[in-house]
């Protein structure tokens, strides 16, 4: 298996144009200074299927191959990039000189002592998925999406679907004669509904996936029952009212709803904020940041999850890092570049969008342990709330920690019953201390289904998160209603 | 100096390729085809606490292709260039089209609508720099951040960017148009402290030629300046007041509008301002105009995505819509004519009312001046709209304090027939052109 992905990256990225490792040597004496504190190459070849249904019909198709070299040298707090599209011995040589100068001292005369590895362990298998099925069950799967959304409501105007797959390749070769390969499956269907009954409009999306083939979606009617989700929560938004305005007791379901882990926790614990001091995280370790028994940890180990990865984009193995133990602050995301720069190690987070993009530390599946409430009695407990199951998304202002997150889906909490559904409002707080009014975790630790996108500096890597029902005490909602 | 090296050459190479690709499509037996082509190089520095951090060349190639057996569609992209990859994305593209559903709306603008004198719009302006120069220019603007008040305590940096790039869309009704454009940016990031409380802002420059853009010191100076004012900054408790949007996120306003009001929206019902043509949607005084040939411009287009000929026009006049953005495919869905916004809106230019900011914080009197927008809480279908926000609260037409972790709400419909005034400290960084937005009431949720 692990043989496997080393062979397969190396016919994909190497044996078209006769790469041998004897020029690699080459390549890298070009890029390496006697200051080259760090320095690799990243090939990698993606290939990428999207389908979208609209009007009832299959009326788009797209197809895309993208693949090129990164070449990286980091010379203590100073990197240089440059990359190609064309994987050849005149390309590299190229990128490498510019690359390296960004140091200014001279050659190095370093021996490269070659350790190939495929990832240790695999999380996924190596199959495309493109091709895990065929063009017309592709089509009839988006088809009976739309027929299931149709059937479920009669207000159902307009079904959007879509269905990718995306197969990736990378090597990874670092200046320490590291070579490490990985092959990487990732699929995606998404469903996003319009509503209309007595002529207001309302919508509505759902969606899932993850790192295996397409049959997923068939199994279990798995992409039917996000057709049924997208049209339970946009009905749900036709009887919606004005959510109130102000600070108020928010109960947060359980699964993407983590999403406030994400932007209040992890973007501010990624070691590069932390290592430039511009985090409001930065320096606080052993600190306590949320009440105790809170749980918080960043795990890209989970099998086939799609913020997971057997090795990140700079060879290192992924680990299951604790952010938060008990309430205390533990542990930072880390590259290799802000590892070595803050004298510790990589914690396997290294990531980048592409080939084009330099790595930088990066979230993986982010998510907080199961406490021990039932969430029944974590709603009960709250006399005026509201209870938010869904979200569209949120953002983070790492230096002052303030965030935000979108709430899709919510209710109002009146005498310990979640009762009238609320339109949509943004719920804000503050990173370093919203944990630590959290007062109740519910025992029903969910995880995504698998849709998150999360872009840093211009950058997107798929992630995953998750967590239990949360009774957070105060944060501010905005609304339109006076509450 | 980043460029295009022999740009009539490129031209002329993007060219033998489109018209080989689309002749072999029609090998193929395809009904029509077009296809894209891009190129550019780009040098990016990053420079922090004085320092070279980051030097990066970019070289970016793209093409792709879209291929129609009547009203069927497929579209393969590939960013190798050479005849076999460029074959092997034609037949992916063939091999969708055949799975593909008929959908009459589908295919290529109707050839009479093709820009045939396609003017010089003068937006290739390489920048004369080295990265050394580029590297100087960063720690100028650095430099200046830092010193300019003792409670800026850290930076994330400042960066020079310079890119060139050069495109070729080509289809099978005899159309061939390139275009090749530059690049540029300055940017400036710093971080303040006092107390507890720890800030970070910036201010950035772009243009597509080089004297177009701001000093370095002035970048650096007005990062420090709108770093240092959000130091202390305080919630506020719930209210409705007016809100002053600055003009960076003034022109998001528009673009809101811009969205609702194309044929994407328009078409699949999905728009708050559904069916708007012809109705007034925001007050007498507000005139919308787009304006795709101005000179110099990063907005600038002389044909769309579909090679149809832009051309300036009233998108709104006097309040009322006058016009949606289409392409011809969401032309022909509505029974419309193509706008020649395939691919969006080119420079969309909002008129003022005359009025500079000072005097819009004094016609607000009372309430919140929002200098910072994040997360994306606005529903595209019914206009409802709340997100977080940072800025300054207002008493007396003076700024009191700063104000942050709070949310703004309304609807936008509600919003557009509310504004109130727009400034003359017009933004002309993006396509969009606007000045500050007064409005006239929205809810604040705060402590």
């Amino acid at each position: 298996m692990h043989q496997q992905a080393m062979d397969y990256a190396r016919a994909t990225l190497l044996a078209p144009s006769g790469l041998t490792e004897a020029q690699l040597e080459q390549v890298f004496a070009q890029l390496l200074t006697q200051q080259t504190t760090l320095a690799d190459l990243y090939f990698q070849s993606s290939n990428y299927e999207s389908w979208g249904l609209e009007d009832s019909i299959v009326k788009s198709g797209s197809y895309r191959i993208d693949q090129g070299v990164g070449v990286r040298s980091v010379c203590g707090e100073k990197t240089g990039f440059a990359y190609s599209d064309e994987i050849t011995l005149d390309a590299l040589m190229e990128s490498a000189r510019a690359a390296r100068a960004i140091s200014r001292s001279g050659q190095s005369n370093r021996v490269m002592a070659w350790q190939k590895q495929a990832p240790s362990r695999a999380l996924y298998g190596l199959e495309n998925p493109l091709v895990s099925l065929s063009e017309q069950d592709k089509i009839d799967l988006l088809h009976q999406i739309d027929q299931r959304a149709r059937a479920a409501s009669p207000y159902v105007r307009q079904v959007m679907a879509n269905v990718i797959a995306v197969h990736e390749v990378i090597l990874v070769v670092d200046e320490q004669g590291r070579m490490t390969a990985d092959v990487r499956p990732l699929v995606r269907t998404n469903v996003s509904v319009i509503v209309e009954r007595n002529g207001q409009t309302e919508s509505a999306m759902a969606g899932g996936g993850g790192r295996f083939d397409l049959d997923f979606f068939l199994k279990n009617d798995q992409a039917l029952l996000y057709a049924d989700e997208a049209v339970r929560k946009a009905l749900i938004n036709l009887d919606a009212e004005a959510a109130p305005a102000g600070n108020m007791t928010v109960v947060l379901g359980a699964g993407w709803p983590g999403v406030l882990l994400h932007e209040a926790i992890g973007h501010g614990l990624e070691g590069d904020f932390n290592r430039k001091g511009t985090s409001a995280f930065a320096g606080r370790i052993g600190e306590q940041v949320a009440a105790k028994g809170i749980t918080v940890v960043d795990d890209g180990t989970l099998e086939k999850r799609r913020g997971s990865l057997s090795v990140d984009d700079e060879g290192t193995t992924t680990q299951c890092t604790t952010l938060i133990e008990d309430g205390i602050l533990k542990g930072y995301l880390m590259d290799r570049h802000n590892a070595l720069l803050m004298d510790t190690i990589s914690t396997g987070n290294g990531r980048r969008e592409s080939y084009a993009h330099l790595p930088m530390p990066r979230m993986t599946n982010t998510y907080m342990r199961a406490g021990n409430y039932d969430p029944q009695e974590i709603i009960a407990s709250v006399e005026k709330g509201i209870y938010a199951v869904n979200f569209s998304g949120g953002q983070v202002d790492i230096t002052s920690g303030k965030f935000v997150f979108s709430a899709s889906e919510a209710y109002l909490i009146e005498n310990g019953k979640a009762t009238r559904p609320l339109k949509n409002a943004t719920l804000i707080g503050n990173g370093p201390d919203v944990l630590t009014r959290v007062s109740m975790v519910g025992n029903d630790m969910e995880l995504d289904t698998g849709i998150g996108v999360c872009g840093k500096e211009g950058q997107s890597v798929p992630v995953g998160v998750g967590q239990p029902t949360l009774r957070v005490d105060g944060l501010t909602v905005g609304g339109t209603a006076t509450a | 100096m980043i460029e295009l090296e022999n740009r009539a050459e490129l031209a002329a190479q993007f060219e033998q390729i489109a018209a080989d690709v689309l002749k072999a499509a029609r090998a193929k037996g395809v009904t029509a085809a077009e296809v894209g082509i891009n190129k550019g190089n780009g040098l990016s520095v990053e420079v922090r606490l004085g320092e070279v951090e980051k030097l990066q060349y970019h070289r970016d190639q793209g093409a792709s292709i879209t291929v129609y057996f009547g009203h069927k569609q497929g579209n393969a992209s590939s960013n190798d260039f050479s005849k076999a990859s460029l074959e092997s994305a034609l037949e992916a593209a063939c091999r969708i089209a055949r799975y593909t559903a008929e959908d009459a709306f589908n295919g290529l603008a109707d050839a009479e609508l093709m820009a045939r004198d396609i003017p010089d719009l003068d937006l290739y302006h390489p920048w004369d720099m080295d990265a050394d120069r580029a590297i100087e220019m960063a720690l100028e603007a650095e430099h200046v951040a830092r010193t300019h008040d003792p409670r800026i305590s850290n930076s994330e940096g400042a960066s020079v960017d310079s890119y060139a790039g050069m495109g070729i869309y080509a289809n099978s009704n005899n159309f061939s148009g390139v275009s090749a454009s530059t690049r540029h940016s300055l940017s400036c990031s710093v971080v303040a402290q006092e107390n507890d409380s720890m800030q970070r802002d910036y201010w950035y420059s772009s243009a597509c030629f080089p004297d177009g853009l701001e000093s370095a010191p002035a970048v650096g100076r007005e990062a420090a300046i709108r770093t240092v004012r959000r130091l202390n900054g305080r919630s506020l408790s719930t209210r409705e007041v007016p809100v002053l949007y600055v003009p960076e996120l003034a022109r998001g306003l528009i673009g809101h509008l811009a969205g609702a009001i194309s044929g994407g929206s328009q078409y699949r019902k999905a728009s708050f301002l559904l069916d708007s043509l012809g109705k007034k949607v925001l007050p007498d005084f507000l005139q919308l105009r787009e304006m795709p040939h101005l000179k110099r411009m990063l907005g600038s287009r002389a044909f769309d995505n579909e090679g149809v000929a832009t051309q300036a026009r009233d998108i709104v006049s006097d309040g009322v819509i006058q016009g949606y953005f289409l392409g011809s495919y969401s032309a022909r869905k509505l029974g419309m004519k193509t706008t020649g916004n395939a691919g969006g809106n080119s420079n969309l230019i909002l008129s003022d009312t005359q009025i500079s900011f000072d005097d819009m914080l004094k016609q607000m009197g009372r309430g919140l001046m929002v200098t910072e927008l994040i997360g994306s809480g606005i529903n595209g279908i019914t206009g409802d709209y709340s997100r977080g926000a940072a800025g300054f609260w207002v008493e007396n037409g003076e700024i009191q304090y700063p104000v942050e972790e709070i949310t703004i709400a309304s609807n936008l419909k509600d919003m557009y027939l509310g504004i109130q005034a727009i400034g003359t400290d017009i933004d002309r960084r993006g396509s969009i052109h606007s000045g500050s937005i007064l409005i006239d009431r929205m809810m604040v949720a705060g402590h």
